[in-house]
């Protein structure tokens, strides 16, 4: 299948006073139209610059330093600030985690909806404002008239979320983008707001970057899964795949530590240590200092991907020399 | 059930001062608007046997020179004062609005030259400045009005410009932006209403100080020339005859007073109210 966007050796970096932070350093995957694919990992491993580096919405000191961002063979880097303006909110948007504050507080509901949704279809106020309506009721707002005539801070910070998420998709995007969209919401709600973006966007066709913290979110909605560790991928596969088979020391981290009821009264297993220094990372493996099965030649050099199923591929040294020698071809160091 | 006033009205009256402010204000814009129902005589009527009279029944603020009723022109003054608030409000909010809102939000180089200018104005003392600029103009009120409202310029947009640096990293400017919003429309739809509120209590300030500086320079000649009632005019004339005819300059400048501190302490009440930190209390 042809994939709809297509992230090439992404490099972000965030020039600050005390040095250059290297947030991401060769990120590259691909969307394919209509599926889910989860972004997850640990707070400041790089998922929301990942998301804001394709949106080009990275602010200052952060700057894209290389890579490519193709989508439908395009490559959204080489555009002018104008054309790329009109790709976001049409064809790719995007979903905050801060539902109570993504919304100016001083203009109606109606009116915010109306004025995006006026620029993108190119039609008139009273036109627009009926879609809006259309898509609150697709979101499934209670009273969608009244709402729009309701100020921001009138709403609760899920019905906050549902005017994003209508927002968002009322121009029918191929992309939606959704960073951490459950994150700052009540744990009763986040299930429903989920089952909301995920329903409207298979409804629509709508691709959906994912991004989280939770695995459970992922394991429940996603398709394909992507673990990003201090700027860069760790393992990418079906869902299916990695959680039944994780081979990542990283990725097995992450799911070891997930609370569970089987185990109850049992302390929670943790991953040692914090993220590495970005601004002087290590040469070699970045995960290095946390891992359970690193050996001396891990500090040589980046992990690549390495090809261990279908579909399945992981970033790291020793899984891929085990692999080789068992196939035969010796370590390839 | 008794109806529930809103909040601000409540705010407004608990607080003594801005109510104090409040009321001149509104005395002051009444005054203005009914000058010609409430001033018992024609401003400009002329009446030289009742010259320099004391105040009386009769003029309740005595009379000038030709026997014109200074309680008639403290009235009719109350217009050139507020219009001068007003216009100079306007002439310098719009542009300060404006030039601190593109320069808060495109930041880097532009905003440190448009700043730079900004500091280059606010470094003059304000009268000194409005003085020379109205001089050039040559003196009349119109060009007081202008240079007073120049020199009011800085101060609505580094006010302006600094609530922009604050709101342009919200998350809803940054939604805007994911959305496909151009910057014109974030600056004139996001930007600017939600900076409103803090303009609106610097509007106020700025009325009271607009109308003393303005009065300052009809004072002394550059502003509203005589025979226009204009308060500051009337202190300038009435000065010749202050020890004498005390009236004469007391009654125009108590009322440049009272305008002033209204303005002022209705600002200073409605910056209080406004903020949301002391306003829940």
């Amino acid at each position: 299948m042809e994939e709809l966007l297509k992230v090439e050796g992404l490099h972000t970096y965030f020039h600050t006073y005390r040095g250059v932070l290297k947030a991401l350093t060769g990120v590259s995957f691909s969307l394919y139209p209509g599926e889910i694919l989860g972004l997850v990992g640990e707070t400041g491993c790089g998922k929301s610059v990942t998301a804001r580096s394709i949106m080009r919405l990275i602010k200052e000191p952060g700057k894209i330093e290389e890579g490519k961002i193709l989508y439908r063979g395009k490559d959204l880097l080489s555009l002018s600030e104008e054309e790329m303006r009109t790709i976001r909110g049409k064809d790719i948007s995007m979903i905050f985690q801060e539902p109570m504050t993504s919304l100016n507080p001083v203009l109606k509901i109606g009116t915010l909806m109306s004025e995006v949704i006026m620029v993108h279809k190119k039609v008139n106020k009273n036109r627009a404002l009926n879609i809006a309506k259309k898509m609150l009721k697709e979101v499934k707002m209670p009273d969608p008239e009244g709402v729009l005539n309701k100020y921001p801070f009138e709403l609760s910070g899920g019905m906050r979320q549902r005017v994003m998420i209508a927002m968002a998709l009322s121009s029918d995007p191929e992309i939606l983008i959704a960073d951490e969209p459950t994150t700052a919401l009540d744990v009763t709600i986040q299930g429903q707001i989920l089952r909301l973006i995920i329903d409207l966007s298979q409804k629509r066709g709508t691709a959906v970057l994912l991004i989280t913290h939770d695995l459970g979110v992922v394991a429940n909605v996603a398709d394909r899964v992507i673990v990003m560790y201090a700027g860069n991928i760790v393992e990418e596969g079906r869902v299916k795949s990695i959680f039944t088979n994780p081979s990542h020391p990283y990725t097995k981290g992450l799911l070891r530590s997930l609370p569970s009821l089987a185990k109850e009264g049992e302390e929670l297993p943790t991953i040692p240590g914090t993220l590495p220094n970005l601004i002087y990372p290590p040469k070699g493996c970045l995960f290095y200092d946390r891992c359970d099965i690193r050996e001396e030649y891990c500090k040589e050099g980046r992990p690549e991907r390495f090809h261990l199923g279908e579909e399945h591929y992981v970033w790291c040294h020793k899984i891929k020399n085990e692999k080789m020698e068992r196939l035969g071809y010796g370590r390839t160091d | 059930m008794k109806k529930k006033m809103p909040l601000t009205l409540y705010l407004i009256l608990k607080s003594p001062l801005t109510l104090f402010g409040a009321v001149l204000v509104i005395l002051l814009i009444l005054m203005a608007i009914f000058a010609p129902l409430i001033a018992p005589y024609n401003p400009n009527r002329i009446s030289l046997r009742e010259k320099l009279a004391p105040p009386s029944l009769k003029h309740p603020f005595g009379t000038d020179e030709v026997g014109r009723d200074l309680l008639s022109r403290v009235i009719y003054g109350s217009r050139i004062s507020l219009q001068v608030g007003i216009v100079v409000v306007l002439l310098a909010g719009i542009p300060g609005i404006l030039i601190g809102a593109f320069s808060g939000y495109y930041g880097g180089q532009f905003d440190n030259i448009i700043m730079r200018l900004m500091d280059i104005v606010m470094a003059f003392p304000p009268l000194v400045l409005a003085l020379s600029i109205a001089a050039a103009l040559g003196p009349s009120l119109v060009n007081s009005m202008m240079a007073v409202a120049f020199i009011m310029i800085p101060k609505f947009s580094r006010l302006v410009r600094g609530e922009t640096l604050s709101l342009k990293e919200k998350p809803f400017v940054l939604a805007t932006r994911a959305q496909g919003g151009k910057p014109l429309y974030i600056i004139f739809r996001h930007i600017i209403p939600n900076s409103l509120s803090s303009v609106i209590v610097l509007a106020s300030l700025v009325m009271g100080d607009a109308i003393l500086v303005a009065a300052s320079l009809s004072f002394i000649g550059l502003g509203a020339q005589p025979p226009t009632p204009e308060w500051g005019a009337l202190v300038s004339v009435g000065r010749k005859y202050i020890l004498d005819q005390w009236w004469y300059a007391t009654f125009p400048g108590l009322f440049i007073f009272l305008a002033v501190m209204g303005f002022n302490l209705f600002g200073d009440g409605l910056r209080d109210i406004l903020d949301p930190k002391i306003r829940g209390r």
